[in-house]
Order: C-alpha cells, then sequence, then structure tokens
C-alpha cells in the first residue's frame, strides 16, 4: 500500500503495550465501531506484526495496511464484522 | 430404483450432508478449553493472555481451574512468585541503567530461602512487567470476565483445600472433572497449563 494515504476513523495509540494489550485494545475498539470504519493502531511490540494478521484472519476484520518503521508499528483496520 | 441409481442418490445426500457440517462449523465460534493448574505469578500469565486474547477475538473460553490454579479466582488475588526450583528463571534488575538491568545475577539457591526472598522476587517481577507493558493478573482476569470467558473452580480442589464459593469472584462456577470434559469436548483449541 506503499505512496497511499489512508485516513482514519478512530486512533488507537498501544506504545509500550505488550501482548496481549494491543490485541485486547483493538478488539474491544473495533466492537465500538461501525461497519466499513478504519482504525489506526499505533504499537511497539515487536510481536504485534504477526499478531494482528492473525486476529484479522481470526475476526474476519481486514487489516488494510501493516506497516513497521523502525521500532514502531502502524496498522490500518477495516471492521468488516 | 436401480443399485446405480441408489449409490448416486447416497452420495449426493452425503456431499450435501459434509457441505452443511463445514458450513455448521465455520459459522459458530471457535471453542478454546484450558485447565489452569498453576497458581504462581508467572505460570498464572499463560492461561489468562490466551483466554482473554481468545475472549476479544470471539472466541468461546473456558477455564478450569484446578489444584493450585484454584487461587486464581480468589477475590483476593495474591499471586508471589519463587526463583527457588526455578533455575531457569531469569535473575535482572527492573531498575538502573541498561548495562546494570541487563545483568543476570547468578543467585545462590542457599540465598534463595532466606525469609522475604520470596516477597522480593515478586515485587521485582512485578515491576519488570510493569516497565515492560505487561498486564497485571488482576487485570487480565477482568478482561476475561468483560469477554464472557467461563471460569470453572474445580470442586474436588474446594473440598481438598478447604476453599468455598464466597471466597472466588462472583463469576465463576463450580464443577468437576466431567463439566469440563464435556465443554472440552465441543472445543478447537485444549491446553493443559
Amino acid at each position: 500500500m506503499d505512496g497511499t494515504v489512508l485516513s482514519e476513523d478512530k486512533l488507537l495509540d498501544c506504545s509500550g503495550m505488550l501482548c496481549p494489550l494491543p490485541i485486547i485494545k483493538v478488539s474491544k475498539e473495533v466492537k465500538a465501531m461501525q461497519l466499513g470504519q478504519v482504525l489506526k493502531m499505533i504499537a511497539t511490540d515487536p510481536g504485534s506484526m504477526a499478531d494482528m494478521e492473525a486476529w484479522a484472519r481470526q475476526t474476519g476484520n481486514e487489516l488494510l495496511d501493516a506497516r513497521q518503521d523502525g521500532k514502531t508499528y502502524t496498522f490500518f483496520i477495516r471492521k468488516k464484522k | 430404483m436401480t443399485d446405480e441409481q441408489l449409490e448416486q442418490r447416497v452420495n449426493e445426500l452425503f456431499a450435501q450432508r459434509m457441505a452443511q457440517v463445514e458450513q455448521e462449523k465455520t459459522e459458530r465460534p471457535k471453542r478454546l478449553a484450558l485447565i489452569a493448574s498453576k497458581g504462581t505469578l508467572d505460570w498464572a500469565y499463560p492461561p489468562l493472555i490466551l483466554a482473554s486474547t481468545a475472549g476479544a477475538m470471539g472466541w468461546e473460553v473456558g477455564i478450569f481451574f484446578t489444584f493450585y490454579g484454584l487461587p486464581l479466582l480468589l477475590k483476593d488475588l495474591r499471586t508471589v512468585v519463587t526463583p527457588l526450583g526455578n533455575p531457569a528463571m531469569p535473575m535482572k534488575m527492573p531498575f538502573g541503567p541498561d548495562g546494570f538491568q541487563k545483568v543476570e545475577w547468578p543467585i545462590p539457591t542457599a540465598l534463595q530461602v532466606i525469609p522475604g526472598f520470596n516477597t522480593m522476587a515478586t515485587s521485582l517481577m512485578k515491576q519488570t512487567f510493569k516497565n515492560k507493558g505487561v498486564a497485571t493478573i488482576g487485570e487480565l482476569r477482568d478482561m476475561c470476565v468483560e469477554t464472557d470467558v467461563k471460569l470453572i473452580a474445580c470442586q474436588m480442589t474446594m473440598e481438598v483445600f478447604g476453599f468455598t464459593k464466597e471466597q472466588f469472584i462472583d463469576d465463576c462456577t463450580v464443577g468437576g472433572a466431567a463439566t469440563f470434559l464435556e465443554y472440552a469436548s465441543h472445543a478447537d483449541v485444549q491446553l493443559f497449563v
């Protein structure tokens, strides 16, 4: 998704949190959102990349983008379920 | 109906039924069945992390708390950890400069039996978890309750160690081996911790 600018409806900062907190916070946040809305999540947990992908597959929500910039990870999730 | 026709019809019906079973499988939520058999600060984490995560992902989750895992249901949660008999536990300090925090301290076993050592080890481990952004056991348990994780207290263990239902959080139920087995028999993932 390089070069594409994604805009989010909600921002969730999970910096400084380790497993399973980012996943749990994302689940909670997504539950409260409307179908089709986009959540941007920022994390520093090095395990979040693999876990967010698995979370998206398991919950049926769409991981639009996942990128790493140094020690920071940014995810864009579209609520589909 | 000839034998050939009959066979064809049976095959058709079988394929239909199998597709239906597959459909039902993908429609129902996944289920996780856990046994938590240890109640120390370190070993309380794995089942509660898995349960709270699965719960957050919309799975059905049940944890059977048995033997030393049972105190994890106490209203007054007091998890401790001991380095004694835990030779693989990294002994590092959760404070001071980076280089200092990386030092592994070779604590002799004889020192680990001194009264107060467990209290110290427990507070160091709690501090390390806090510094690294790990949830507390109480927080994880609350998350389980929030996502409707089924918490089952082992009746037999309650009798053996003298616990009463009133000592446990309200959100748990009491059951035995058959209760857990019935629940686990419909689970996609079953783990003993």
